[in-house]
């Protein structure tokens, strides 16, 4: 049996699966990210591990010490089980590499896992901050709704505090200098993660994309980079950091294409509950049939079924569930949160038992 | 029109002038190469072009995201990390932050076709970098408005020694307001 630290024991009261705020019925959350490194020191990919340690130390210090968050929790990942780490990606925490043991290079061959590691704010889990991941610092703030506003608001000043600590790598010309050069300038990422079950159902969802495309905004599934639209949720986030502003990019995404987007999905809505209601509410009440009586159910199945539930509950045809509990579901269906729940490890098979139990058990009237 | 050595049908055309006179060959295709013309007839013009302008350095490859041959990388790499421009475009990912630099050059085309066009960062600066900035700034206006201030000052000077005909003292004046590069000066007759 995997034990988890009590440290990372999350509770009910992360921020962005609370299903409230602006336009909340196609956002579930907006998500901002800096990359930052530190000036004179290889990035994580190029230096040694004595200088992964280094940069790992002094970022640790001062984030710790920068009074970032009223409460923040520090995890080394390199000495975190392989249980913890998946269950901070489900999370949306880390990432999928960060998650990832990495042996050091260089002898002894497969030497110890590398050196980094997160700091997460507790309990909303708004602020964390991946240390040694692609760059030094990978800074980011998740909201719930459509508020990239506050997040940028948040993330300046935490970023101001880290800055106040340590030197940044920075250029007049180039900006923030990043491992990649497709983060060079302001090292930022905007996000939002969309449901768009209506837009699918008309059949409009390829052109949003490509709309999105011909802006140069990236459509990507519910876990980031090279994940699949599971149900129906997709993240658009920005691409270009060199040559526009912060506020630019702020502007563009949350003043003009977000409410277009919100605008097209509430029009889809509109039009399959007034023209094609029948259908819909048969996929709304399969779905609820088969996450209340299933014995066996995949993750992928549970998703996409949660996401005809969440239309039917922000449609008002479910009122007895609320977005809320929705959400954290998509959470808890996922293989890691389904073993930490049920304090065990299992198999592929044993979880998806546990999954048809967990979700009958929760939805159960 | 016949090839010159058989009955196929000529599709080279060799003109030769040798000591001002002008020897004109029509040859097939096969009996071209046999006589050591027309061995590229077969090669696109486009890939020729392209071959000659990727090994003369002219241009860069058309797809960017295709590596550059070996012979076409620059040899130079980064005096901090080691990195060469060849590794970098092996991995994607630069070494440090002294990167930037060394492959300042390289890295503009390639910054643009990435970010619309952006060349330069436009946005938010750290404070160090922002108060580095701007006490550079303060500085050099603060010399401009000093170096006015003093212009002001030799002018009047210059005029009273004029005419007080302190010709000497005139000239030195002068020589001063021009060093401190006072375009608006009007030649002093003296």
């Amino acid at each position: 049996m995997t034990s988890i630290p009590p440290s990372l024991s999350f509770d009910s009261r992360t921020e962005w699966l609370r299903g409230e705020g602006r336009a909340s019925d196609v956002v579930m959350s907006s998500r901002i990210r800096l990359a930052r490194n530190l000036a004179g020191c290889p990035f994580p990919h190029r230096g040694t591990r004595v200088h992964r340690q280094a940069s790992l130390q002094l970022c640790k210090k001062a984030i710790l010490a920068g009074n970032l968050s009223p409460r923040l929790i520090w995890v080394d990942l390199h000495d975190a089980s392989p249980l913890e780490r998946m269950l901070l990606v489900e999370r949306h925490l880390i990432s999928k590499h960060h998650s990832k043991s990495r042996p050091s290079a260089g002898p002894p061959a497969a030497g110890p896992d590398d050196p980094r590691g997160v700091a997460i704010s507790l309990p909303d889990e708004r602020v964390s901050i991946m240390v040694n991941e692609e760059d030094h610092l990978r800074i980011q703030v998740i909201r719930t709704g459509l508020a990239l506003s506050e997040c940028w608001k948040e993330i300046d000043e935490v970023d101001n505090r880290l800055e106040a600590a340590l030197p940044y790598a920075y250029c007049p010309r180039f900006g923030y200098l990043t491992s990649c050069p497709t983060n060079v300038g302001t090292g930022l990422r905007m996000s939002v993660m969309l449901h768009l079950p209506g837009l699918r159902l008309t059949g409009d969802i390829e052109r949003v994309k490509r709309a999105a495309g011909d802006m140069n905004l990236a459509v990507r599934g519910f876990y980031g980079e090279g994940s699949e639209a599971a149900g129906d949720f997709y993240q658009l986030s920005n691409q270009t950091t060199l040559g526009k502003s912060e506020r630019q990019v702020l502007e563009e995404l949350e003043a003009q294409i977000i409410p277009k987007v919100v605008e097209y999905e509430r029009v889809a809505r509109r039009t399959i509950a007034t023209k094609r209601l029948a259908a819909v509410e048969d996929q709304v009440y399969r779905a609820l049939g088969i996450l209340t009586q299933a014995r066996l159910i995949s993750a992928e199945e549970a998703m996409q079924l949660l996401s005809h539930l969440r239309l039917g509950v922000v449609l008002g045809i479910i009122k007895q569930i609320d977005q809320s509990l929705v959400n954290h579901l998509m959470l808890l269906v996922q293989p890691a949160h389904l073993q930490r729940v049920l304090g065990r490890e299992m198999d592929q098979d044993q979880r998806r038992i546990a999954r048809g139990d967990l979700l009958r058990t929760k939805l159960a009237r | 029109m016949k090839c010159d050595r058989c009955d196929s049908e000529a599709t080279v055309q060799d003109i030769t002038i040798r000591n001002g006179v002008r020897i004109e060959r029509h040859l097939c295709e096969q009996c071209a190469r046999q006589a050591g013309l027309g061995g590229q007839t077969n090669v696109p013009l486009a890939e020729l072009l392209t071959k000659w302008v990727v090994a003369s350095g002219i241009g860069a490859p058309a797809n960017p995201s295709t590596p550059a041959p070996a012979r076409q990388a620059p040899v130079t790499e980064c005096p901090a990390c080691r990195m060469t421009w060849n590794e970098f475009r092996q991995v994607d990912r630069l070494g440090c932050p002294d990167c930037y630099s060394a492959f300042e050059g390289q890295l503009g085309p390639l910054l643009e076709r990435a970010h619309e066009g952006g060349f330069r960062h436009s946005g938010k600066v750290p404070t160090r970098a922002a108060s580095r900035r701007a006490a550079q700034a303060k500085e050099e206006s603060g010399g401009a408005v000093e170096r006015a201030q003093r212009i002001n000052t030799l002018r009047k000077q210059l005029d009273q020694a004029v005419l007080a005909e302190q010709y000497e003292r005139a000239a030195a004046l002068r020589d001063e307001i021009r060093r401190l590069g006072d375009p608006g000066t009007p030649p002093t007759v003296i």
